[in-house]
This record gives structure tokens, C-alpha cells and sequence, in this order.
């Protein structure tokens, strides 16, 4: 036999994700493997000669470039020396500040930085990324591409997640051939829509290096580094070659990051048994080696290697830790899909999110997921909101702000114009006013019409190989009537001047002002210091366009009024009939007319006296002013009711049946759920009722259930309630009704006693 | 400090925790950061040369990457420094040298001590370190 539970739960997105037992011996581990070494240290005559456990000698490239270039020989023995767990501490300890962290960490093997991770769990590990990140204000990169390669859709995107803040923008192609179009696409996207977005067209090293030469890009992140001597030549380099490439990107003014991840060693077969979190702290040791003033890790495209094993996501929450510890900016994964289940993905997100990183995601989709080249990207840009969402619900900044639809089409349309003009100037494929206005409203590449590719890549191979460089970009500007854009592409190229965004964890702000962990650098010591989201940001990242004004909702019911359909005629006695009374809250019929559902009032009314009718049950009409709650509102109707049965009736549609003996918050029926109710189940309720008064059996009412009601319309059930609530007259008897015009058999027959 | 520029409303991006020596900077082709503008960009005045970073800028880098504790980027951006005097083939000509395979040890040597002769002593003693782990790990080509 199956079970039905089980069965269900087996159908669950979470379990579409691969889940397996550890296999340490084939890299199959995440935080330790038994062949994992101990860290040790050996110096002889002011030279590294063994480091743990393992000679000089034989050291691989890896390990040779760590133990030359990563590791502080004046402070390695009393690194070494220390207890892990007591450096874990001073890493949680908010009475230590980061520098002291930094310092003793210099010292330490790839093996130590593991065993001081290994003493921590994911909370002291996110307190850890809070306090040791580079930078003190946190930030976001982007992803645009689109299947199509086309390039006004590319700078409309481009503008518009420039106009939501990201700080860096990061493209690549689907075709080769069309790197340098798709370089220039997001260069003007970005800079029409904001100054200082640094951007990058993530392609092979040397495609990547020239259009750097070019001024095209001012970023590169795609600079792989590997743990192992094998995993490396396989990658057709060194970490000498790596480090080279480093400096040649730096002496061209060209920001780096080098990148590396949890199971990338094991899927290229070369773990040699070791655990993932071991592996990449030799791979960051080597990009400090390097002298790369920062990381993309965080398993980056493996990640659901690591979330195949247990302590998976903790490991790479380690990997960005151990990043930081080694003073490098880190952009932290959360950019390839990590889960079938949004629920993991969420989960996984705010290892990071919550402490804040450098870069949060190291590409967040700015573009629908088809049209994601960067394969398919973990979040895309229909989840924006539920980002924007969660800064407003935790206050933290994730690097970006909501936006409106209006400018976001304004820059959309600019930037893909503003393109338009470059490639006229430069004679290349033109783009059409056809093309401007698909890629203004689009929703991705299935919006644009196909272009030639081919001349578009011939173009592209022009733009390569050819003469034209960034300064032709920003003349054809200029010269387009586009001033301010080819200030900023011209402000980036004198930035390169400067160099000051070379150094670590550096973007630039909205006045082109340079943040790295130099300027901004993180203090965080605990409550009440290091980033905070305050002021105008605060304003900015709560000021959702879909979140509506109270005040003007409220408005809109009108003036509060006595009401125009029932007539006080006197104080309610208790009655002597066989009669249900409808006890109506202070504001119905009056300041409040219709139900929070919609229904009108006096609609409401005559679907329960109906009900009653059906059964030859008088129904008498009671307002009562002391009280707005529903069961006092039915505890006060039955009381005067001379069956004991009373209908207490909200303003906002909340029904319950009532009883005499009944103490005020028992009852015979409520119907809590005021927004599923429709006239069909007031007419039901008046029926019940007189039911009730018969002393008949009733069968329960049924009603329709639908458990989002209460997050759709707790807010206005809020606002509705407080408007009946301000008609409460504290000390008024409830008053007898009547409808003036109204059905007979309320009040106006004179059928009262 | 800093490198930072003495061009009005960008002292913000001079790198804090350094003695403050304001001096303008220069362009990699000597000209003045101030030079750098849309007017003489107009007037054909200026190269893609005018745009590149200066050696002695990017050792200004270096000297704050060191003052701020990043002794390794320090180190990068030594050698980077060195790196501008080259022109950007021959700088993919070195980077290709350097990957598994494709010099010996003695043409890495002799490459380094090239660049030895061009003032670019950081850069070569990294060469040097290169070849001998090359060679010792069998990566050089034999």
C-alpha cells in the first residue's frame, strides 16, 4: 500500500533537487572528509617549509603560491598556535573588531581557516559576514543577457536595473562573436539611466581582457582559480598566469575579482578526496596570493553539488566567510537556480542576505529566466518585488530599490535610443524606432523581432578588432544630444585614471564618489554601529509603488452620517414575541454602508429577514452603540430578543447567531470570515436563526473557505473596524430600528408589541 | 595618500586612513587628470593612451592598498604598475608565456630577465618564482 501523504509530498518541488549520502572519497563532503589534512606549520630560517602536512618539496603549484604570497610568516606561529575555537569567537565577538580579526587570520593554512569555520554554525557564521565584509554598505549585481542578443533590449535592460540600483551589471553571449555589441549594449544601457554602474561581459580571458583595453567594460569577475595544481593546468593556467592576468586588468585600470566555489574541484574530478570547504579555502588563499582584491564565491554554477550533502549551504556560507576573513570583497553566489523549491531558495538566500555582503547575489536575473545566458539565473525579474518585499519586512538593504513604472520606461526607451545613435554614428546594423519602442515594453526576447545576426556579428568582430574605442562611444554621444550620458561613460574613463575603484570591495555611488573598504569601510561592532538602513534609503527601499495610503482609502468611504434609510424610534425593551433580533453594529447603514465584501447594507438585510420569512419568523431591528465587537453586538440582540436568538451583524459584514444564556463569546454560529460571504449565506443565516428561535434543529451553514481572504483584506478589515469603532457611544442603550422604506416587519408596520 | 584626484567633488574617492599629499594626477601619457574632458574629447585632443592609468598612480594605489592592511593587492598592483609600460599585445604575449606548457623554463627566465632590463623588477621576479615551480612541477614546456 502507498500513502497518499507520502506520495504527495514525493510530487514536491524540494523533491526534484538530488539529495545523496556522503562519498568523501570522491569529493563527495562539504565541511570535512577524513582526508582532509590538520593544519599545521613548520618554518625553518624564515621559510615556509612544510605547511599541513605537507613538505615544501612537494608542494603543488597551489600550495607553493599560498605559502609564498598568502600567508603572514610573522604571524603564522601564533596563528597556528592559537585554538581555533578561541579565533572562531573573536570572530562572533563583537568587542573585536575587524582588524584584529584580519591580522591573526593572515596567518593561517587553508586547513586552520576550515577548523576555525568548523566551530561555527550558520547564525555565528552570518553574524561573522556581518561584521568582517569589506565594505560596510552592502550591494547587488545583475544579470542581463537575452536569447537573442538583441542590443536595444539589452541597454533597456541595462538602464532599468541601473535605475533599481544594482552596482554592478554583468552580461554575456550566447554567441561568442557577439561580446563586444553586448559589452557596449549594457555600457550605454547602464550609464543613460545612472553614472557609476560598473559593468563586465563575462567571455573567455582574452576576449574578456580586450574589450577591458577598450574601455567597453570596467569590471571582470571571470577569473576562475582552482584549488588544486591539476584542477589549474586543466583550466589552461597557473596561479602565476592568474595573478598576471590580474595585474594586466589593474594596469589598464580594469577592476577585478577572481572566482572559485563548493564543488567545482569535485565536478572537475579533482578533489582527491577532500572536502569542499577545504578545497575552497585554498582557492581563496590563492586569489589573496594573487593580490585580487576580492571573490565571486558561494559555489556559484555547482551549487547544488554542495546542497546535495548535508551541511551543504553551511559550507558555502563558510566559503564566503573564510573570503572575508581574508580581506577580500566578496560577491557571494545566489546567482544560479538553487533550488526547485522557492521555500529552499528563500531559506538559502538569507545566509546572506540577512548579514548583507559586498555583492548579495553575484548576478541576480535583471531579465525573464529564458533569457538568462548566465543559465537561467536563481531569481529573475518577475521575483523583484518579493526582494523589495523583504527589505521593507526586515529592514535591510539588498542593494536595490523599488521603482516605478513610469521612469523605468523612460530609461528603458533612452537607453535603447541612445544605442541607437552610437551604432548610426558608427555604421553598424541600425537599430530601428520599431526596436525602441518593443524593447521599451518588453517582457524579454520573445517581445523583439529577429535581427540579422549575421551582420551583427560582423559588425561586433569590427568593433573588436578594429580601431573604435570608448571615446568613440562617448564622442557619438555627444554629438547624438546625449551630454549626460557621455559624461558618465567619459567620467568612467577618467576613473580609470584615479584607479581608486581598484582597490577592495570598490563600487561607485549615485555622485560617482568611490565606495570600497577603504572609504567605506566596515565598522560594525554590534547594535548601533556599522550599516544601517536609515534616512533616505530607508524611506526609498519602504516605499513600495503597489503599497496604497490609508488615509486616502479611509477618504474615500466619505463622511461618517447619520443614517438615510434607518430611523431611531426609541430604546430597544426586550421583546415577547417569537421574534429574531438583528442586532446592527453603531456604523451600519450610517458611516459605513456596504460590507467588506461589497455587499450593500440594506442588500445584507433583506437577504437574513428572507431567510426569517421562510419561516414565519418576525425579525425586529436593533442598533447597538456601546460596542463594536460582533459577539457583545449578538450577546447585547439577544438579551432584548424575545426568542433569545439574535443575528449580530458588523458593519464589515461579520455575522454570528446568538443565544440569551449564552456568555457573550460563546455562540451558535459564527461567520468569522466576512469577505467569502455572499447574500446567499445571509439568507441562510437568517433561515438558521429562525431555526433556532423554533427551537428546530439547524444544520450548520456552510461557508465557502478562502484562507488568503485574511492577507488580502486584513488592512481594510482593520480600517473598517476602526471606523464602527468610532461610532461606539460608550453607556447608549441600543436603540430599536427602523427602515424607512424598508420591508414590513421592521419597525414601520406597527407590528412592535 | 591618495591618489585621489584633485579634480573638484571627487575628494570623496580618495582612499581615507593615508597622509593627504593632493598633487594632480597624471595620465598614463602624462597628461593632467583635468585634461580629461568632454571639450577636449570634442576637439580630437586626446587618444585612448590619455586614458590609461599611470605607473606612478597605480604605486599611489598600492601605497594605500598597503596603509589600508591589503598587502597582497599592494603587491598586484606593484606589478601592475610596471605593467603599463607595455603595450597591450605584448602583455598578452607574457600572459600566454605564463599559462601550462607554453615556455620553457629558460624562455621564461630570459622573458624575465627582459623585463628586468625595462625597470619592471616586480614583475620579473614573479616571472623568475614562476619558472622554477614550473620547472620543479614538470609545467614548464621541455
Amino acid at each position: 500500500m502507498r500513502s497518499k501523504r507520502f506520495e504527495r509530498i514525493a510530487e514536491r518541488p524540494i523533491n526534484k533537487d538530488t539529495f545523496v549520502k556522503p562519498w568523501p572519497e570522491v569529493g563527495l563532503s562539504t565541511t570535512f572528509s577524513p582526508f582532509d589534512p590538520v593544519p599545521s606549520l613548520t618554518i625553518e630560517d624564515g621559510r615556509l617549509v612544510e605547511m599541513d602536512g605537507v613538505a615544501s618539496s612537494d608542494f603543488d603549484l597551489v600550495e607553493e603560491f599560498i605559502a609564498r604570497h598568502a600567508i603572514d610568516l610573522g604571524v603564522a606561529p601564533r596563528a597556528l598556535a592559537m585554538p581555533s575555537r578561541d579565533i572562531a569567537r573573536m570572530i562572533v565577538d563583537i568587542n573585536v573588531p575587524r582588524a584584529t580579526v584580519l591580522e591573526i587570520v593572515s596567518g593561517c593554512t587553508p586547513a586552520k581557516l576550515v577548523e576555525i569555520v568548523n566551530q561555527m554554525n550558520v547564525l555565528e557564521m552570518m553574524m561573522g559576514l556581518a561584521k568582517m565584509r569589506a565594505r560596510r554598505s552592502p550591494a547587488n549585481q545583475a544579470h542581463v543577457t537575452n536569447r537573442k542578443e538583441n542590443p536595444a533590449l539589452l541597454a533597456a535592460d541595462a538602464a532599468e536595473a541601473a535605475l533599481r540600483g544594482f552596482a554592478e551589471i554583468e552580461t554575456t553571449v550566447a554567441v561568442a562573436r557577439y561580446a563586444p555589441f553586448n559589452a557596449l549594449a549594457i555600457l550605454v544601457g547602464s550609464q543613460t539611466a545612472r553614472g557609476g554602474v560598473l559593468t563586465q561581459c563575462a567571455v573567455e580571458e582574452a576576449t574578456n581582457l580586450r574589450l577591458g583595453f577598450k574601455g567597453l567594460t570596467s569590471y571582470s569577475e571571470t577569473l576562475s582559480v582552482y584549488a588544486t595544481e591539476r584542477a589549474f593546468v586543466e583550466g589552461d593556467d597557473t596561479p602565476w598566469s592568474k595573478a598576471f592576468l590580474a595585474s594586466a586588468y589593474a594596469s589598464r585600470g580594469v577592476k577585478t575579482r577572481f572566482t572559485s566555489g563548493a564543488g567545482a574541484p569535485a565536478l572537475m574530478g579533482h578533489a582527491q578526496g577532500k572536502s569542499m570547504l577545504y578545497l575552497e579555502a585554498r582557492s581563496l588563499l590563492a586569489t589573496r596570493a594573487a593580490g585580487s582584491q576580492g571573490s565571486q564565491n558561494g559555489s556559484i554554477s555547482c551549487i547544488a553539488l554542495p546542497e546535495s550533502l548535508p551541511d551543504g549551504l553551511r559550507a558555502v556560507t563558510g566559503e564566503n566567510l573564510i573570503a572575508t576573513l581574508l580581506g577580500l570583497e566578496v560577491a557571494s553566489g545566489n546567482d544560479a537556480l538553487a533550488s526547485h523549491s522557492d521555500i529552499r531558495k528563500a531559506a538559502k538566500l538569507m545566509l546572506q542576505f540577512i548579514p548583507g555582503t559586498d555583492f548579495i547575489t553575484s548576478g541576480y536575473g535583471a531579465i525573464p529566466r529564458p533569457d538568462n545566458m548566465f543559465g537561467g539565473g536563481n531569481f529573475d525579474v518577475s521575483e523583484l518585488d518579493d526582494w523589495y518585499v523583504l527589505q521593507r519586512d526586515m529592514r535591510i538593504d539588498g542593494g536595490i530599490e523599488p521603482i516605478a513604472e513610469g521612469p523605468a520606461l523612460e530609461a528603458r526607451a533612452r537607453a535603447a535610443t541612445a544605442l541607437q545613435a552610437v551604432f548610426a554614428a558608427f555604421g553598424f546594423p541600425p537599430i530601428t524606432d520599431e526596436e525602441i519602442i518593443a524593447a521599451t515594453g518588453a517582457y524579454g526576447s520573445e517581445d523583439m523581432a529577429d535581427r540579422d545576426r549575421v551582420a551583427d556579428m560582423e559588425a561586433a568582430q569590427e568593433l573588436q578588432s578594429g580601431p573604435l574605442t570608448v571615446l568613440d562611444v562617448i564622442k557619438a554621444l555627444d554629438a547624438a544630444g546625449y551630454p549626460d550620458v557621455a559624461a558618465n561613460i567619459l567620467e568612467m574613463q577618467r576613473q580609470r585614471v584615479i584607479g581608486s575603484y581598484l582597490q577592495p570591495s570598490a563600487i561607485f555611488d549615485r555622485d560617482f564618489q568611490v565606495r570600497s573598504a577603504l572609504t567605506d569601510p566596515n565598522d560594525y561592532q554590534g547594535p548601533g554601529t556599522g550599516y544601517r538602513v536609515e534616512g533616505d534609503r530607508w524611506a526609498a527601499l519602504q516605499d513600495l509603488p503597489q503599497a496604497w495610503e490609508p488615509r486616502t482609502w479611509v477618504d474615500a468611504l466619505g463622511t461618517p452620517q447619520a443614517s438615510a434609510w434607518l430611523e431611531d424610534i426609541g430604546p430597544a425593551a426586550p421583546g415577547r414575541h417569537m421574534e429574531v433580533v438583528i442586532a446592527v453594529g453603531p456604523a451600519f447603514g450610517g458611516a459605513l454602508s456596504r460590507t467588506i465584501g461589497g455587499l450593500d447594507h440594506r442588500d445584507v438585510l433583506q437577504a437574513i429577514v428572507a431567510g426569517l420569512q421562510e419561516e414565519r419568523v418576525p425579525a425586529r431591528l436593533v442598533r447597538v452603540h456601546h460596542t463594536s465587537d460582533c459577539a457583545f453586538i449578538g450577546h447585547t440582540g439577544a438579551q432584548l430578543s424575545g426568542s433569545g436568538i439574535a443575528i449580530g451583524l458588523q458593519s464589515k459584514g461579520t455575522t454570528v447567531i446568538h443565544r440569551r444564556d449564552l456568555v457573550p463569546l460563546e455562540n451558535l454560529e459564527l461567520f468569522a470570515q466576512a469577505p467569502n460571504m455572499d447574500l446567499e449565506t445571509y439568507h441562510r443565516i437568517g433561515r438558521n436563526s429562525a431555526l433556532h428561535a423554533l427551537g428546530k434543529s439547524a444544520a450548520p451553514i456552510a461557508v465557502r473557505s478562502d484562507n488568503t481572504a485574511r492577507l488580502r483584506l486584513i488592512v481594510q478589515t482593520t480600517l473598517l473596524h476602526r471606523q464602527e469603532t468610532q461610532q461606539v457611544q460608550q453607556g447608549r442603550a441600543p436603540m430599536e430600528l427602523r427602515w424607512i422604506d424598508g420591508p414590513s416587519g421592521l419597525g414601520n408596520s406597527g407590528d412592535r408589541q | 595618500m591618495t591618489p585621489a584626484s584633485k579634480a573638484p567633488d571627487r575628494d570623496a574617492s580618495t582612499p581615507v586612513g593615508t597622509e593627504a599629499v593632493q598633487r594632480p594626477i597624471r595620465t598614463g601619457s602624462g597628461r593632467n587628470l583635468d585634461e580629461l574632458t568632454i571639450d577636449a574629447l570634442r576637439a580630437d585632443r586626446l587618444t585612448a593612451e590619455d586614458f590609461r592609468i599611470s605607473r606612478e598612480q597605480l604605486n599611489e594605489q598600492a601605497a594605500a592598498a598597503e596603509a589600508g592592511g591589503y598587502r597582497q593587492l599592494a603587491e598586484n598592483l606593484r606589478r601592475a604598475a610596471e605593467l603599463t609600460g607595455l603595450p597591450n599585445e605584448r602583455v598578452f604575449e607574457i600572459y600566454n608565456m605564463l599559462r601550462p606548457g607554453r615556455a620553457t623554463r629558460a624562455q621564461l627566465e630570459e622573458l624575465a630577465r627582459q623585463l628586468e632590463g625595462r625597470n619592471m623588477p616586480r614583475v620579473a621576479a614573479f616571472i623568475f618564482e614562476a619558472a622554477a615551480a614550473y620547472s620543479r612541477r614538470g609545467i614548464a614546456k621541455r
